[in-house]
């Protein structure tokens, strides 16, 4: 019985490696479907392949292909992209780091400066002085966003770090505050706001990859992507770290370089993500726990996983919230909400046997 | 050899193209802002239209054309599916990344200033008939409103007399909390051109007022748009909150609700709601 029980264990393990290994290969063939889907539809029935076959043959395409594809559909595609890998993988890194299932990159107070800083552009924008507008111009928003994420990030490490030692707890506690005080900030700024600053900032909140152009691809495509590779490497350290953080330091981990990189990827890739286009909800929390439950906790394959999967899911989104209410625009905040909400609700139910499918 | 004359050739009709569509008679526009689609179906070419935005509700055939969305938030390609020759917008249509997509696709993009005036609504008027080709209606339409506003406006002075009425414009009243018209708005331009006064002062825009400001402005009469929602607090309702209940207008159970689009739009039909807003606060 005993040796039974030994021989199975690793059996087990194996099996699960596998299983997560193969998931590589099946969500990066998932994506790439999306992927061609995304380019491939949109209100105006502007045909990807028509456009392909006219750049074989080297006939000009036509200003609508042009625009369409090249301008329109080809930036939302990477942005959504990096974007969905950046949430999903950020949630997963805030799992780990926090051993909180429901830690998202909200946690070390990236949403909540990001959030302050959005709404500071929207309000205060008209008061910069002229020069400064025409340099920044339409990229104000995101940039302030951005600069919000990141500043509240590094506050809250300064606040929670003692003696070179970053309390987790500390800053879950520290991160409620900051983000009660950036809350009470913007809604002084509600205040102030006319009718069409609210309606902006409304918009804003709900998220959409409608504004993505080649400019926010350049900007901030390379820093997500970095930040979202870079996040890779981490697997072994929150690994370590999910047996808690003294037996992850006897295991060799230098705990508090993981955490102090964990919280500067979350915050560059969630901050760039944040900012370019708004706030989108459930991608972070859905993903990580659906891949743990197929494939297993292992951080190593999880990791790459959500990237994979988080990507997936944003650019199908993407797709439903602009063919849905075409030819408007249903925000993508809204459409992750709608469908990650019942999922998610599913795997709380299914985890304590309320349901049974 | 021929590819190449093929392409010059396709190159060349691609740029031909819009110039072309506006020599012409422009054909599908797609309007953006409820007063703008008003003017376009009161100049006679509402058969132009071939989308329109949210806040356009008005004509009733404007309902049938598909929807682009909310003028602030458009989606690029959203707009570019339905093929228009020419958008013409109130002033602030956006976000700037579509606008720079709708430039690039060359499509004609006219914005029209909004200003909540008898003035402004003419030259609104005159701005978007130059936009759709209609200069000769629109000069028609401009006097006509232009007149009609004039009459409409001594007719409110004249019944306003020398005791106008304070009124109190409420956008809304969710979870109790009034949400109120300051300077510098339509509704506060509106309730001037009635030959009334804004009972608030003090700010401009909509904000939220704390009940006792709205006991200190003693407002006569309380204006409302007529719609569901958080709008739709009926008046007894209304009457009877803590702010408003020791007003005048509570007193008198003054509350006059009017179609926002018609009373605030600045528009063709804006002579008209000041009629009847002045009549609906001093009688005919």
């Amino acid at each position: 019985m005993t040796v039974a029980d030994n021989l199975t264990i690793p059996i087990q393990r194996e099996d699960r490696r596998v299983k997560a290994r193969r998931a590589h290969i099946w969500l990066a063939a998932l994506l790439a479907v999306t992927a061609i889907l995304s380019l491939a539809t949109g209100p105006t029935g502007t045909s990807l392949w028509g456009a392909l076959g006219k750049l074989i043959t080297g006939e000009e395409l036509t200003t609508m292909e042009r625009v369409v594809l090249w301008d329109i559909r080809l930036p939302r595609l990477i942005l959504g992209m990096v974007i969905g890998a950046s949430l999903a993988v950020s949630g997963a890194v805030m799992q780990g780091l926090f051993r909180n299932p429901l830690a998202d990159p909200g946690l070390v107070g990236v949403g909540a400066g990001a959030g302050l800083g959005a709404i500071v552009a929207i309000v205060l924008g008209a008061l910069l002085p002229i020069w400064l507008r025409d340099i920044v111009g339409n990229y104000l928003v995101s940039f302030s966003a951005f600069f919000g994420g990141w500043l509240s990030t590094i506050i809250l490490y300064r606040v929670s770090t003692r003696r070179g030692q970053t309390s987790v707890a500390t800053m879950l506690l520290a991160g409620i505050a900051l983000g009660a005080l950036a809350g009470a900030v913007s809604g002084i700024l509600v205040y102030m706001a006319d009718d069409q600053q609210l309606r902006d900032l409304t918009f804003w909140g709900m998220g959409s990859l409608a504004g993505a152009t080649w400019a926010k691809v350049i900007v901030a495509a390379p820093l997500i992507g970095i930040a979202v590779v870079a996040s890779f490497f981490l697997g072994q350290g929150l690994n370590g770290l999910a047996l808690g953080e003294a037996t992850a330091a006897h295991l060799g981990i230098s705990v508090q370089r993981l955490k102090s990189a964990a919280i500067m990827i979350v915050a560059g890739a969630t901050g760039a993500a944040v900012a370019v286009s708004g706030g989108i909800g459930f991608i972070g929390i859905v993903v990580p726990h659906l891949l743990r439950l197929a494939t297993g906790p292992d951080h190593d394959t999880l990791l790459p996983n959500a990237a994979l999967l988080g990507a997936t899911l944003l650019l199908g989104a993407d797709i439903i919230s602009r063919l849905i209410i075409a030819p408007a625009e249903l925000p993508i905040g809204i459409v992750t909400a709608v469908l990650g909400a019942p999922v998610f609700l599913w795997i709380l139910l299914r985890r304590r046997g309320l349901v049974e499918f | 050899m021929r590819m190449h004359m093929k392409a010059a050739a396709l190159a060349a009709f691609t740029a031909v193209v819009p110039s072309f569509v506006q020599a012409e008679e422009t054909q599908g526009i797609v309007s953006i802002g409820g007063s703008i689609t008003e003017i376009i179906y009161a100049l006679g070419k509402g058969d132009q239209l071939i989308a329109r935005d949210t806040t356009s509700s008005f004509p009733a055939e404007a309902n049938d054309l598909p929807d682009v969305g909310y003028m602030r938030a458009l989606s690029p390609e959203g707009v570019l599916s339905v093929s228009p020759g020419l958008i013409v917008s109130e002033d602030g249509a956006g976000p700037p990344e579509t606008i720079d997509v709708l430039k690039a696709a060359d499509i004609p993009l006219v914005m029209i200033t909004d200003e909540f005036s008898r003035a402004g609504i003419v030259t609104k008027i005159r701005a978007v008939g130059e936009a759709v080709g209609a200069t000769n209606e629109a000069e028609a339409l401009a006097v006509d409103v232009d007149a009609q506003l004039q009459s409409a406006e001594e007719t409110a002075t004249a019944r306003a007399g020398d005791t106008p009425k304070r009124v109190l414009f409420i956008l809304s009243t969710q979870g109790g909390r009034i949400m109120a018209s300051g300077r510098n708005t339509a509704a506060d331009s509106i309730i001037s051109m009635a030959g009334a006064v804004n009972a608030i002062t003090e700010f401009e825009g909509y904000k939220q007022l704390s009940d006792e400001a709205i006991s200190v402005a003693a407002p006569d009469v309380i204006l409302m748009m007529d719609r569901g929602g958080d709008h739709g607090a009926d008046n007894s309702e209304l009457l009877s909150m803590p702010a408003i209940v020791t007003t005048p207008a509570a007193e008198t159970e003054s509350v006059v609700r009017m179609n926002g689009l018609y009373m605030i739009g600045f528009g063709p039909r804006t002579a008209d709601a000041i009629l009847e807003l002045s009549a609906a606060l001093y009688g005919e």
